[in-house]
């Protein structure tokens, strides 16, 4: 209680930036419900967001989204300042979804095979310029469905590894320590996600004039 | 630099990560060889639908429900 105390000596005041997170998960762990609250409508929809993309499975993103709070509430003192709230919850997030599709893998035996290569093994196949782009070539719904294809045809680990770093906008470095992998593994994986991505979509969005005749 | 070295750095310099000198020879590639343009273009569009489109359904009525959830279970937490 006394570390909250509002006579702090001007000469350590630091000019840096504090994050209103940090406030508010002060006030959680002093047992301020509505605190955390808070930081449930800010990150419920990112939480729900990760877990539906790695596991691609939409009963399991809810319960992942609840779980990953309730351990996040749970955990809270573990929490450290230094890092982002937001990460440290994804970082939650990503755990349970991985033990879920881990879980999944073996009770289904489905194959879900990560083939993680580290050369350039997949050198792009497909030139062709993409016409006009993307928005503008089919509707919402259309292009939601071709997305959604798209990706989850991409092996768990790709996946993933897109997901936090380009749709979340991790770091490669928090990337790495969410996933427990090294830097130049993420670096690897995200080439190869977003190139296998790339080629996936080029199927819908090409050019079709400088291609010539359709097979 | 060969097509093969141009995209073993893609992702640095997605990242922004490139020093000049890397830098300068990638605009060169980029500037000379058309299949290279077109894949780094594509492939910035690829990063770019998926970043600005929300794929997944989060209704209004989802979030209450998964809040609500979230909340109670929360407070059982804390009465224990
Ligand atoms: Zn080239």
């Amino acid at each position: 209680m006394s570390a909250a105390s509002p006579t702090i000596p001007v000469d350590t005041l630091v000019p840096v930036e504090i994050h209103p997170d940090v406030a508010l998960v002060a006030r959680a762990k002093e047992g301020d419900t509505a605190a955390f609250e808070q930081l449930v409508r800010q990150y419920d929809r990112q939480v729900f967001r990760v877990a539906q993309h790695i596991t691609q499975n939409r009963e399991d993103a809810e319960d992942i989204t609840q779980d990953a709070f309730l351990k996040a509430y749970e955990k809270l003192d573990q929490f450290q300042g230094n890092s982002k709230f937001s990460t440290w919850l994804v970082r939650i997030a990503v755990n349970e979804s991985l033990m879920r599709l881990r879980k999944r893998k073996t009770s289904k035996t489905v194959s879900m095979d990560e083939n993680v290569q580290t050369d350039e093994g997949s050198i792009p196949r497909d030139f062709a310029d993409w016409s006009p782009n993307p928005e503008q070539q089919f509707g919402t719904s259309e292009l939601g469905d071709i997305l959604r294809k798209t990706i989850q045809g991409l092996p768990p680990g790709f996946r993933t590894v897109f997901t936090l770093r380009d749709i979340e906008n991790l770091s490669t470095e928090e990337t790495a320590e969410a996933l427990g992998l090294s830097v130049p593994a993420v670096k690897s994986r995200l080439l190869r996600a977003r190139l296998q991505l790339r080629e996936r979509l080029s199927r819908y969005f090409r050019q079709t004039k400088t291609e010539g005749p359709k097979p | 630099m060969t097509c093969t070295d141009f995209l073993s750095q893609l992702t640095d310099y997605f990242d922004g990560q490139i020093d000049a000198e890397l830098l300068a020879e990638v605009q060169g590639h980029i500037a000379e060889c058309h299949h290279c343009h077109v894949v780094l273009d594509t492939t910035k569009q690829t990063i770019e639908v998926y970043r600005d489109n929300e794929i997944y359904d989060f209704s209004p009525e989802l979030q209450s429900r998964l809040h609500a959830t979230i909340m109670s279970r929360c407070r059982e937490v804390k009465v224990r």
